[in-house]
């Protein structure tokens, strides 16, 4: 699945998408937060406040117990400050 | 006749006066039309900004504010709206938004456009970068307008 980031969170990570293959033990948009964040310390500084992340799957806002089986892009991002 | 809708996500400037007069044209049914614009604010908490760039999600821009045009129009009587959100580099003065709402009285209009404006700036994935003479910082964003879009879902 194609995973996007934007903001500071992109910043942070140093790249505003990827490609990745999470094992199938990652169900849900928080588990994929651990298992990025047990990347390498770039991912770990981004999501360091995980409950201040927002997630959205194709589109759409998602909340963070949501499962990620059959998305085909995620993306992640800081608090909106849009208008 | 179905409502027109207009959403734009662009990089250019947009002229408010333009867009009313298309949001109107040839008709003869709207009574009220709203118009909101937010502008670049040279001062943020007392400092001076050279400018706030602004980042989006391409398509999910759209896609949010469609989601949100298409509840307005289902909870009020609009004959006809318009959202315009800018990306990229913004100077103190230049427009950032604009929310047009047309009705046939002004109580619809004036209230769609409150809702949209409060949901454009919580729910849209629009990120703004402040830049001023000490370097560049994100923005946080403001618990009050959490609390402005949430009076929205209180029945």
């Amino acid at each position: 699945m194609k995973v996007k980031y934007f903001a500071w969170v992109r910043e942070r990570i140093g790249k505003a998408e990827e490609t990745v293959e999470p094992p199938a033990s990652v169900r849900t948009v928080d588990d994929l937060i651990k298992w990025l964040s047990a990347r390498d310390d770039s991912y770990a500084y981004a999501f360091e406040k995980p409950k201040i992340i927002r997630a959205a799957i194709d589109h759409a806002h998602v909340k963070s117990d949501t499962a990620i089986s059959g998305a085909r892009e995620i993306a992640f991002f800081p608090p909106m400050t849009g208008g | 006749m179905t409502t027109p809708v207009t959403i734009r996500i662009q990089e250019a400037d947009f002229d408010v006066a333009r867009e009313m007069a298309l949001l109107t044209r040839g008709r003869t049914d709207i009574g009220a039309v709203v118009s909101f614009s937010g502008i670049c604010r040279g001062t943020e908490a007392g400092g001076e900004i050279a400018a706030l760039t602004l980042e989006h999600y391409p398509g999910m821009a759209e896609a949010e504010i469609e989601r949100h045009a298409e509840q307005a129009m289902s909870r009020w009587p609009l004959q006809g709206l318009t959202v315009i959100h800018r990306f990229g580099r913004i100077e103190p003065g230049q427009n950032i938004v604009l929310v047009l709402t047309a009705s046939q009285h002004r109580q619809a209009a004036f209230e769609a456009a409150e809702f949209l404006m409060d949901y454009v700036k919580t729910s849209a994935p629009f990120w703004k970068q402040e830049e001023s003479a000490e370097g560049s910082s994100w923005v946080e964003a403001r618990a009050h307008d959490d609390a402005a879009a949430a009076r929205w879902t209180k029945s």
